[in-house]
């Protein structure tokens, strides 16, 4: 099948691209953008694993196809650190312990960066019916949402934190 | 677990997408959210020659106040349905059911007009379509034609829907004076199917009397199924515990699964009265009549 050129903006960078239409977003930033941080697991929308942001709002990156993108702003996991500075969510998942091999980490982290925009104060229960959306298979879930739990306070000022 | 090679179209108007679709017919798939059909690709269960993406018809992604209804475009997104202020207001059990789709993540893509074209027999919004009654409208080169919801459903994974056709809006009836609604499901796991779904809604009058009742159940036939007549019989009366289980006991007659490898029958019977017994008990609360 012939190749299409497109544009890819992921994390403000445009990434010009010949790819056949088939390819997912997926594989494209893995392969085609050299962006390997989105992590590919299930490839049919269960485990959460390659979650991103299109235009700001969390999409699985192998359920879209890199063709469909044209005109969208990605954002990957790539783009959550500033300047190296983990964001409050990521140093959250580091000193709770939320994360063992870290393979999952990618989609969590972009999920819930949306999601604390939605609901800056959610409870435990809002936060496990959307943390079900991500298969975790080393932590037992516990220390990710106390990590969430504690994010989403340094990120409404309740709690104090200076980034490291 | 990749995609067989297709050729991809990105029409931005609707009579642009229905002249693609009619030029290329069974050898085309429409995708909206690709929430479900995009693990079919990436399966091969679905080996489409044409993929004709709809999102950039934003005119149908609208939810608007149409009177006695609340029209919802089909590619309004899932998540913004079950956050909708209007739909939470004018129609609330649509909200609740929709907020139990998938996952957060899924429902920011998935659209409602897929999710009805898709008809899964254990999904939410077929289920909320046929006991509301809803409307469905669809387009295509011979114009547009306005379907029920019972009428929408054929069977399992089919729908009324021609090979150059497409389902631009559905209309769902709003929530009326003393009526109130609940929605309940059971899946082995969040997030996935249902084992089996219910929908209710229950009516009274002043002196808290029940006056109508609705009582949808999917994931166990073909197409979710209307059982309100089995309700029939139990208007004018105190929506106590006991009216609730004779009104679920006379819906569970008309309720016929059959045996699958993980779920026997039974079971799914004993689940699917459990859950009317909750989803009634609930939306008589609601209604204000117990």
């Amino acid at each position: 099948m012939d190749k299409v050129v497109i544009e890819l903006v992921v994390n403000g960078k445009p990434h010009p691209l010949r790819v056949e239409p088939r390819k997912l977003l997926s594989d494209a930033l893995r392969e085609d953008c050299r962006l390997t941080g989105t992590h590919v697991g299930c490839e049919h929308g269960a485990c959460g694993a390659c979650t991103v942001l299109v235009d700001g709002r969390p999409a699985r990156a192998c359920l879209t196809f890199a063709v469909q993108m044209e005109g969208h702003a990605i954002t990957t996991i790539e783009a959550v650190a500033e300047n190296g500075r983990l964001s409050p969510l990521q140093q959250a998942l580091h000193e709770e312990h939320g994360l063992q091999c870290g393979f999952c980490t990618p989609g969590i982290v972009m999920t819930f960066e949306a999601f604390l925009r939605d609901e800056p104060d959610p409870t435990e229960a809002q936060i496990r019916e959307v943390l079900s959306g991500n298969l975790c298979r080393c932590t037992g879930y516990h220390n990710i949402v106390a990590a969430i739990r504690k994010a989403a306070a340094r990120m409404r000022g309740d709690e104090e934190y200076v980034a490291p | 677990m990749k995609p067989a090679a297709f050729t991809y179209h990105r029409p931005h108007s609707l009579p642009e997408a229905l002249a693609l679709l009619a030029a290329h017919g069974d050898a085309a798939k429409v995708i909206a959210g690709g929430q479900s059909l995009g693990p079919m690709l990436n399966m091969r269960l679905a080996q489409p020659a044409h993929l004709i993406d709809l999102n950039d018809l934003g005119e149908l992604a609208a939810i608007r106040d149409a009177g006695s209804t609340i029209a919802v475009g089909a590619l309004a997104r899932q998540h913004a349905v079950a956050c909708s202020e209007l739909v939470r207001a004018d129609c609330p059990l649509l909200g609740e059911a929709t907020a139990t789709i998938g996952h957060y993540a899924i429902r920011q893509r998935g659209t409602v007009g897929g999710s009805l074209a898709h008809a899964d027999p254990a999904a939410q919004l077929p289920l909320i379509a046929v006991t509301l009654g809803a409307e469905i409208d669809i387009a295509g080169p011979r114009g547009r034609r306005t379907l029920r919801a019972a009428d929408f459903f054929v069977s399992v994974m089919t729908t009324a829907l021609e090979a150059d056709e497409v389902v631009v809006e559905a209309r769902f009836p709003k929530q009326g004076a003393r009526e109130g609604g609940a929605f309940e499901l059971f899946s082995h796991r969040h997030g996935d199917f249902a084992l089996a779904a219910v929908a209710a809604t229950v009516t009274v009058d002043a002196s808290g009397r029940t006056r109508a009742t609705r009582l949808g159940v999917g994931g166990v036939d073909a197409v979710p199924l209307a059982l309100h007549d089995a309700a029939k019989g139990f208007d004018g009366r105190i929506p106590d515990a006991a009216w609730c289980l004779s009104v679920a006991a006379a819906a569970q007659a008309h309720i016929a699964p059959e045996d699958t490898t993980r779920v026997p029958a039974l079971f799914r019977k004993e689940v699917c009265m459990v859950l009317m017994r909750r989803a009634l008990a609930r939306a008589a609360v609601r209604a204000g009549g117990q």
